[in-house]
């Protein structure tokens, strides 16, 4: 279970350090951010959440079936855009209203 | 290293600022001006077991249902071990604090009447995956209420018997936090990573209670001689295979049954379908090799698997991304489902500080709440905002007698060395991630884990005894290198001292009440007339002293004999 940031997208805000439940992600010599800790991950994916420039994706590990695809989010004032991009790079887009409740 | 020391006082101190730590804080800062400081070792915004959001409030009084039958509900699901006083002073107040948290901002799905619309009895349906940023806006918009995020509480500073407040250290830079305060209140959630988990390789942490909550108000609770109970009824949860994804909005959101390999459902074989037998009996399956077990989704339509995916998303994204992963869904494949390893939580079993009706802990000026605080399972989100609340309306009234009572130089001074000391050891032969590997590998193996099929017999916790005493012994000696570390090492102290304590209460009772949660194979029945009692116990001189109580009822008011 775990994240990636990418370098290049990442804009040096802070952020996902910041609220990461488990204070794992940190800086690296250039400012950027990296998970320093991969297997403390515990899959919350507020770091995901909290990137304004959608520089992390999420994976599942491999011991849990991942199958190399990644999930990551867009924020869009009331709405927040899910991205599940898998192996052979199909993307699905699920577009969740944050004002409504769950079905189930 | 050089560190710093901060100083702070404040009248009242909340250590976590979780779910109930930050509602208590809300409670106190909306009805007095009093100066609140909540401490969180991550940031409140995130922290806990809301990171990742919530499928439902799952305690909440139904139509049809009062706070009566809600406790008739709870008694009865734990087999009658319960502080019946505490579980009904949190149901009259379930729908209230539903209601505080739409007005804060979390949708609660209502009908053309505007009802909130029931998943279950006890349950109504939510969005829950903003809930702690909003819980969080609504914390730090207060002005007498100061947020140290980042500041992780190592021990209660404690004088003459009385909690005086609590010293700890930031995560973010070289700060030791010694803060005072009249009243401290314990909000630290329960202890995950004590067993070995379901997922050992480099998922290690795809666990479902939160693996950030490490048992750390439970254990200075322990070593300040604060009482314990009922330890020995662990939450064991019933959860989806691998991603560990809650399985009530499958189960209760659509009606689903637990099926085995040959398709037969078998939870009525093994009788009354309560919470722990479901678990049991999918043990029990799998052992008999019908396995493995599913909740049975296949033949749902195209719309319920999408509001699935969603439902998901919205608490626990792992399960969404694998059925996408997967390029295919509930509709199509039965979802598998697995017990996880035993976690102490007082907000699902009873695991918990001994406290009174205000939630007042046995040492003066310490209260317990959420998931931290025993005797009444089953609160969950609500009821835990519900003892954030009667904690602060309690202080609020007793607050005037407290003043603020500082340690000496000198002692504080011997605190920060206590904490610093693990930078300067030498090179230790163990690291951090050998101990915790090791007492998780006894805990699984001699004290009822997932390889034992939860199941324990006194000879095997004799060996888990000496073996967590003889890990006590060697974290003394591991090395710091960062403050992250620093973390890591405290938070495997935490969760010995937590061990240690589990298995005495394991050993004392003497039967067998909860499947699963409490199996001792030397006493595989269940014996109501010795035991419908509470297990409760102190540490005392190295020692952690077992005593027996004798069950409080729904209309006592219960009070410590020395408070
Ligand atoms: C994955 C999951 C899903 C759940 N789903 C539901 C649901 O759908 N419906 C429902 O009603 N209930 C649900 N629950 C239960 C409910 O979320 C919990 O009972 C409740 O949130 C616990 O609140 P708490 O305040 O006791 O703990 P938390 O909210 O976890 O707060 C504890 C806080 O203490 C901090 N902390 C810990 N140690 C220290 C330390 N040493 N120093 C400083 N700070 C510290 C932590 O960072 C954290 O912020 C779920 C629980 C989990 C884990
Ligand atoms: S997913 Fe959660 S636990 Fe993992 S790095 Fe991101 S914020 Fe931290
Ligand atoms: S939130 Fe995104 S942009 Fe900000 S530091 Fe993290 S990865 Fe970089």
């Amino acid at each position: 279970m775990s994240i990636q940031v990418n370098k290049a997208k990442c804009v040096s805000c802070g952020q996902c350090c910041d609220v990461c439940p488990g204070n794992l992600i940190q800086k690296d010599k250039n400012d950027k951010a990296y998970i320093k800790y991969p297997q403390e991950c515990w899959g919350c994916i507020a770091c995901v959440k909290e990137c304004s420039v959608g520089a992390i994706k999420y994976h599942l590990g491999i011991d849990i079936g991942g199958k190399g695809g990644y999930l990551y989010t867009k924020n869009r004032g009331d709405y927040m855009d899910w991205f599940i991009v898998s192996l052979d790079r199909r993307k699905h887009q699920i577009t969740i209203n944050k004002k409504e409740s769950n079905k189930y | 290293m050089r560190f710093e020391i901060k100083t702070i006082e404040t009248d009242v101190l909340i250590i976590g600022g979780g779910t109930a730590g930050c509602f208590c804080a809300l409670t106190i800062s909306e009805q007095s001006d009093l100066n609140v400081v909540i401490t969180d070792k991550a940031h409140i915004k995130r922290s806990g077991c809301l990171a990742a959001g919530v499928n439902a409030l799952n305690a909440y009084i139904g139509k049809g249902e009062t706070p009566e039958s809600f406790v008739d509900y709870v008694r009865g699901d734990s087999e009658g071990v319960i502080r019946e006083d505490l579980v009904y002073s949190i149901a009259q107040r379930l729908n209230k604090v539903a209601q505080r948290l739409e007005e804060l901002g979390v949708p609660i799905l209502k009908d053309q009447n505007g009802e909130y619309v029931q998943r279950g009895p006890r349950s109504v349906k939510i969005n829950g995956e903003n809930i702690k940023p909003l819980l969080a806006e609504a914390v730090l918009d207060k002005e007498n209420i100061n947020v140290l995020n980042h500041v992780n509480i190592v021990d209660y500073l404690v004088k003459d018997g009385v909690v005086v407040g609590a010293v700890g250290f930031s995560l973010k830079d070289n700060k030791i936090y010694e803060i005072y305060a009249k009243k401290t209140v314990c909000a630290t959630g329960g202890a995950a990573g004590l067993y070995k988990p379901n997922n050992p390789a480099f998922s290690r942490h795809k666990m479902w209670y939160s693996p950030f909550n490490t048992g750390a108000g439970y254990a200075m609770g322990v070593r300040a001689g604060a009482e314990m109970t009922t330890f020995e009824m662990r939450f064991i949860a019933l959860r989806c295979k691998d991603t560990i994804a809650p399985t009530g909005t499958i189960s209760q959101g659509i009606n689903t049954v637990q099926v085995n390999a040959k398709g037969e459902e078998y939870v009525g074989k093994y009788g009354e379908p309560t919470t722990y037998m479901r678990l049991y009996a999918t043990v029990k399956e799998n052992l008999k090799g019908n396995g493995p077990c599913f909740l049975k989704t296949r033949g749902i339509t195209r719309e319920q698997q999408n509001e699935l995916i969603k439902a998901y998303l919205n608490m626990a994204p792992a399960q969404a991304l694998k059925w996408v992963e997967m390029n295919s869904g509930p509709a199509e494949e039965n979802v598998e489902i697995e017990g996880t390893e035993p976690y102490i939580v007082g907000g699902h079993a009873a695991s918990g500080y001994w406290v009174d009706g205000d939630r007042r802990t046995t040492i003066q000026n310490l209260y317990a709440i959420g998931d931290v605080a025993g005797g009444s399972p089953k609160k969950y989100v609500t009821g835990c905002l519900a003892e954030g609340e009667i904690a602060a309306m309690s202080i609020l009234e007793t607050i005037k007698e407290g003043h603020i009572v500082r340690l000496s130089r000198d002692e504080i001074s011997g605190k920060s060395k206590d904490i610093l000391h693990f930078f300067s050891n030498e090179p230790p032969l163990y690291t951090i991630e050998e101990v915790e590997g090791a007492m998780q590998k006894v805990m699984d193996e001699y004290a009822g884990g997932i390889s034992m099929a939860y199941i324990y017999n006194n000879a095997k916790l004799a060996i888990a005894a000496k073996r967590i005493e003889e890990l006590l012994t060697i974290v003394e000696a591991l090395k710091a290198e960062s403050l992250h570390e620093l973390l890591s090492i405290f938070e495997i102290i935490d969760r010995l001292f937590v061990c240690k304590v589990l298995i005495k209460h394991l050993e004392a009772r003497q039967e067998t009440r909860w499947r699963c949660y409490q199996e001792n194979g030397d006493y595989p029945q269940k014996d109501d007339d010795r035991w419908m009692k509470y297990v409760n116990s102190v540490y005392k001189d190295g020692e952690v002293q077992i005593m027996l109580r004798e069950l409080v009822g729904r209309d006592e008011a219960y009070e410590h004999p020395s408070q």
